[in-house]
């Protein structure tokens, strides 16, 4: 049985690490040639590259800070008093296929836009991964609400506090490693996007998961090795620090 | 009359104490045996190892004269009633009592059990009394050897208990299977056992009737544990006992409850012990008389 | 007070979702104009259109492709989440099969195209000619790549409050360890079963990434179909229909299950 869990997580890992093995070689063709770090060089020099990923980033930490926010009230509105119609949009926007989120966005986009006179950018991409980011901040704090001795704010509010005062006195400070998780998820899941951002992006503003389509389509490239191979373990870390949290 | 099960020198060890040590067991055919002890003297581990859930660091155990102690649960004629039960929830009455032995007749069995007539309810539909009955007929219906009872009358609320207990013993006379039964409750295992080993710390002290148990204890744990004893001068004599007379050993009464056909009471020696006694109800004693008790010497137990 | 908590989310869900979903919904009754405006009268034949047979063969190929996937899924993850709930280090099992998928999913089917390629590495390793891309298979192994660890929690969460004294009455009753995994562990873990056949599905029908970078030219699914009319084909109202039948279709789904009572979140 333990070998059957170590080969399936084989299965799941080995693609990666070929990725990272390869990433080294100095070859550019699938043949061992030699260890390099020249790809990594030509990545880091690449200026389409580290102009797209600094687009992610913005995007990335812009609406992180958003969605935390929004996320997190919500949920603890939704704690508070429950309300089917949010939960139910919440859920359903976290289930719908992003295909269909990107393009409805897209037409909310274009349509608003003839009144507004914008055009298709950073904003949209950003507004854009706050509204799928949100269900995740929410699902995330939830959880972690549920475990909250309720008792707690009614005593803070008995010895003279109100109720916001409550809620920045004493649950938010028990909320914040859950506050932390949810925004290193949204982070992720707003760096990885690809499907969204490629429709309501406009032409100058590219991301990174943009580029590395665009490379993956072309063929075979080291260099994309090299950025996957950093990509990967930048948010692997993200994500096992956001458990580390959770788990708290 | 032979042994049906049989222990020998069974030794239980896990990395952090041992469970069992060194029992031999005898049990006959058709008896209400009786494991009692405190939690923690191994009894449950021993019945377990009788099933094949845990396997004997050394010692044998054999059914019918068969060694049985390398076979799987599975593989063995005894069976378990579990204390929470087990029985499978996706599954009805009918589904449990058959799992053992598909598309058996279970009507006999389930008259046995008083439980006709309810093979199609699902277990949420039924009461603790009926689902323990539930499990004592998917075990019976496969007839083994013997029959592994783990408190099964814990789960069951108090004034439920006595009722169940008037009725496993009945059963257990009318099916006539040999029941190995384990209990931490003393009036439990005196009102139900034809034999009882009683148990402590992995150890068997003794093995007998529940009259001689009661009666001739022979060590002072087996005493203590097998209801009230009170220890006087190194000498363990039960309140039943003691006698408040004229002339005798002085105590100072400390407390007086009246139970309805008898008061319990307790009172201080010079010594500073404190013993129980029981008197009828019309010697009415209050706290801080001094009375005088005695006893015949012949219900003294000394170890 | 309390209400103020829950607005922003509100006026966001109302901005990006609600008034989105109506926007198709009214497209998706419009007409194609030209220069791949959007224009009156209204119809519903980009409804009609969808079941002619070229865009039914594109529904039932991303029917099948889920189907096949999530069977796939649920065939190879039920053995791990039985694994890991019965293993002494769950987190450490769990942690292992849930982290890849919180990297980049982009990321993680380029490395598939890597290996299957041409002049991917299998076929350099072996010297081969295997043509392992751009087919339905490529992406049927590219969503159970992607959606296994999706596939295995929800089993993991049902195995795992499994009362273990039931193994052990079904052995005392005489079930050996198999007879006991099909007659008690199995059908108790149903539920378990159900919610990561749903999850499952549904993600993989509306996929887009998969099919279309492991799928090629050949493998359209409904998610690309929506993306072409989108962009390329410029037929935003077409798009729509087929956008909102997806939708339709998913959220169908996940309320039939909840409606059983499936804890899906």
């Amino acid at each position: 049985m333990k070998a059957y869990a170590a080969l399936i997580c084989c299965f799941l890992h080995i693609p990666l690490l070929i990725l990272a093995l390869f990433s080294v070689n100095s070859s550019k063709f699938t043949v061992w040639e030699g260890f390099s770090l020249h790809w990594y060089r030509a990545a880091l020099g690449d200026r389409e590259l580290l102009e797209s990923a600094g687009n992610s980033l913005i995007i990335a930490v812009v609406a992180t800070l958003i969605a935390t926010a929004i996320g997190t009230l919500a949920a603890y509105g939704l704690w508070k008093r429950t309300s089917n119609l949010l939960s139910s949009a919440l859920y359903m926007s976290l289930v719908t296929p992003e295909i269909v989120t990107g393009v409805s966005l897209l037409a909310l986009f274009q349509w608003t836009f003839r009144f507004l006179h914008l055009r298709l950018g950073m904003h949209t991409v950003i507004l854009a991964h706050v509204a799928f980011s949100v269900a995740y901040v929410v699902v995330v704090v939830m959880a972690r609400l549920r475990s909250f001795d309720k008792s707690l704010e009614e005593a803070a509010l008995d010895l003279g506090e109100t109720e916001f005062g409550a809620f920045y006195r004493v649950t938010l400070p028990y909320l914040a490693p859950a506050i932390a998780a949810a925004a290193m998820l949204a982070f992720t899941v707003s760096i990885d996007d690809y499907v969204i951002t490629s429709l309501v992006a406009g032409v100058d503003s590219q991301t990174l998961p943009m580029v590395i389509y665009a490379l993956a389509r072309r063929g075979v490239n080291p260099m994309l090795n090299a950025v996957s191979t950093m990509v990967v373990f930048g948010l692997g870390v993200m994500v096992l620090v956001s458990e580390r949290l959770r788990a708290k | 009359m032979t042994a049906i099960l049989e222990l020998r020198g069974v030794s239980k060890e896990f990395p952090s104490h041992r469970a069992v040590e060194n029992l031999s067991l005898e049990i006959p055919r058709g008896a209400f045996f009786s494991l009692l002890g405190p939690s923690g003297c191994g009894k449950t581990t021993t019945l377990r190892m009788v099933a094949g859930f845990e396997s004997p660091t050394s010692g044998e155990i054999l059914l019918n004269g068969a060694r049985i102690d390398h076979l799987p649960p599975y593989k063995r004629n005894v069976n378990t009633v579990f204390q929470n039960y087990a029985l499978f929830p996706h599954l009805t009455v009918r589904g449990n009592v058959e799992f053992g032995r598909p598309k058996q007749d279970i009507k006999h069995v389930l008259e046995q059990v008083h439980l006709t007539g309810k093979e199609s309810r699902r277990l949420h539909e039924l009461s603790g009394g009926e689902r323990q009955r539930v499990a004592l007929a998917r075990s019976l219906v496969l007839e083994p050897d013997v029959l592994l009872l783990d408190e099964p009358l814990s789960a069951l609320d108090p004034l439920l208990r006595k009722e169940v207990r008037a009725e496993l013993k009945e059963l257990q006379r009318r099916v006539g299977v040999t029941f190995l039964f384990v209990t931490h409750d003393q009036e439990e295992a005196l009102a139900l056992s034809d034999q009882i080993a009683v148990m402590n710390e992995g150890v068997v002290e003794q093995i007998g009737t529940p009259q001689e148990i009661y009666q001739s204890p022979k060590t002072k744990f087996v005493a203590s544990f097998l209801g009230a004893m009170n220890w006087i001068d190194g000498a363990g004599i039960r309140p039943e006992c003691l006698r408040i007379t004229r002339e005798g050993l002085p105590a100072v009464v400390t407390d007086s409850v009246f139970l309805g056909s008898v008061v319990h009471i307790q009172a201080k020696l010079e010594s500073g012990e404190q013993v129980r006694a029981q008197v009828a109800p019309d010697q009415a004693l209050k706290p801080g008389e001094t009375v005088f008790l005695s006893w015949n010497r012949c219900d003294e137990k000394r170890f | 007070m309390k209400n103020v908590f829950k607005a922003p989310a509100w006026l966001l869900m109302i901005a990006t979702f609600f008034i989105p979903m109506a926007i198709i919904a009214i497209y998706s009754l419009l007409t194609r104009g030209g220069y791949g405006g959007i224009e009156r009268p209204f119809t519903l034949e980009n409804y009609t259109r969808l079941f002619d047979p070229l865009y039914g063969v594109i529904f039932a190929r991303s029917v099948w492709i889920a189907a096949v996937a999530t069977f796939l899924c649920l065939l190879l993850g039920f053995p791990l989440a039985l694994f890991i709930a019965r293993s002494d280090r769950k987190n450490f099992w769990l942690a292992l099969v849930i982290l890849p998928f919180w990297t980049s999913f982009l990321i993680r089917l380029y490395a598939w195209m890597f290996l299957l390629r041409d002049t991917g590495l299998i076929n350099t390793l072996f010297h081969t000619h295997l043509p392992m891309l751009y087919n339905n298979g490529a992406v049927i192994l590219g969503l159970v790549y992607g959606y296994l660890p999706f596939a295995v929690l929800p089993m993991y969460a049902t195995l795992e409050r499994l009362d273990n004294t039931l193994l052990e009455a079904a052995a005392d009753l005489g079930a050996t360890p198999l007879a006991a995994l099909y007659r008690v562990t199995i059908p108790l873990a149903m539920p378990g079963i159900r919610a990561a056949a749903i999850l499952t599905f549904v993600p993989c029908i509306g996929t887009y990434l998969t099919s279309d970078l492991l799928g090629g030219s050949k493998t359209i699914l409904i998610g690309n179909l929506v993306q072409n009319q989108f962009t390329t084909a410029r037929d935003w109202p077409f798009g729509a229909a087929a956008s909102l039948v997806l939708m339709a279709v998913a959220l169908g789904l996940l309320f039939l299950a909840k409606r059983r009572g499936e804890e899906l979140l």
